[in-house]
């Protein structure tokens, strides 16, 4: 864990919305920042050594893909068994995230997310049912969510100061 | 719907793209067309919304920040009026009105039908965040921040019989 300094901030910042689409990309955004091209390149790496970014690349947008259907699937699984089967799901290919997250009794019983993504409602209840063979008996209930409407949809908002 | 050729682009630039002094050219000769090319079909690509970003994706968490999905049950007939509360807030990055597919979720009460993620920069402001949001909606914030992660990545099947493969 490393914080962040200046430069990474000014650099999320000048990039949050993306690469320039021209030929030399880094020194568009080094002009804009007032630094080297080299600097920034160097710099950008070492965000990538330290996980700060994640990857460099294409974000598809689901809905033009034909994923039109997003289920955030929650299962109230055995709190012994979570970690182990919370593995297994993960490693389904259609699911995207997986998380273990905090119960919220009585309104919330669900301590499993994983979010599946299919063309269709069917289809996502298809991987619904997968998921459940793989948690078997250690799971007592669970749902699907589905968005039905965005409210608000923004990237990363950083303070750059 | 996106030609298959797209599908192939947007697979190759998943992840990877060159920290190099012209990326799209040494890119496009990997994929064997022209620097421009390259740069035009991105260009069509993010101006038709097939792509909703090209450049880094932060993980702001590992420099200190932090994401929160949380939720509310919030009354039907103020739906519009908290969502615009929530779209207000530069710390709430994603809003969704979701609805349960088998009606489990919730049983016994509300339904928590509003998910969001908070996203802020030190983790310690979550807290306030949640605060403020309580105090202008009157609505109760339940929080669900991740006790472990067990897998995030997109790995949709961008091609029709084949997984995309992430170098």
């Amino acid at each position: 864990m490393s914080a962040m300094d200046d430069l990474d901030r000014r650099l999320i910042g000048a990039t949050q919305a993306g690469l320039p689409l021209v030929p030399r990309p880094y020194e568009a955004i080094g002009a804009s920042l007032g630094i080297s091209g080299d600097l920034v390149r160097e710099r950008l790496q070492s965000m990538l050594d330290r996980g700060l970014i994640r990857r460099i690349g294409a974000v598809p947008n689901h809905y033009r893909l034909g994923f039109t259907a997003n289920g955030m699937s929650v299962w109230d699984v055995d709190d012994e068994r979570v970690d182990d089967l919370g593995e297994a799901v993960g490693r389904l290919p259609f699911v995207s995230h997986c998380y273990r997250r905090p119960r919220h009794l009585p309104v919330w019983r669900f301590n499993l997310f994983a979010m599946l993504h299919g063309r269709s409602r069917d289809e996502v209840e298809v991987q619904a049912r997968q998921v459940a063979d793989v948690l078997g008996q250690a799971c007592r209930a669970h749902d699907i969510l589905y968005s039905t409407a965005i409210l608000k949809k923004t990237g990363l908002r950083i303070s750059e100061s | 719907m996106l030609s298959q050729d797209d599908r192939r682009l947007i697979a190759a630039l998943h992840g990877g793209f060159p920290l190099t002094d012209r990326p799209f050219a040494d890119m496009a000769l990997q994929l064997g067309c022209g620097e421009d090319m390259l740069i035009d079909r991105l260009q069509r690509l993010l101006s038709h919304g097939d792509l909703t970003r090209f450049g880094p994706l932060f993980q702001i968490e590992r420099a200190g920040g932090r994401f929160v999905l949380a939720a509310m049950a919030v009354p039907e007939e103020r739906f519009n009026e908290v969502a615009e509360v929530l779209s207000g807030m530069p710390e709430v990055a994603h809003n969704y009105r979701r609805e349960s597919a088998y009606g489990v979720a919730g049983e016994g009460s509300e339904p928590l039908n509003m998910w969001f993620v908070i996203a802020v920069a030190r983790a310690d402001e979550v807290a306030d965040v949640v605060r403020r949001m309580e105090a202008t909606t009157g609505l109760t914030v339940f929080e669900f921040p991740k006790e472990r992660e067990f897998f995030v990545e997109l790995r949709l099947p961008l091609l029709e019989d084949a997984h995309v493969s992430h170098g």
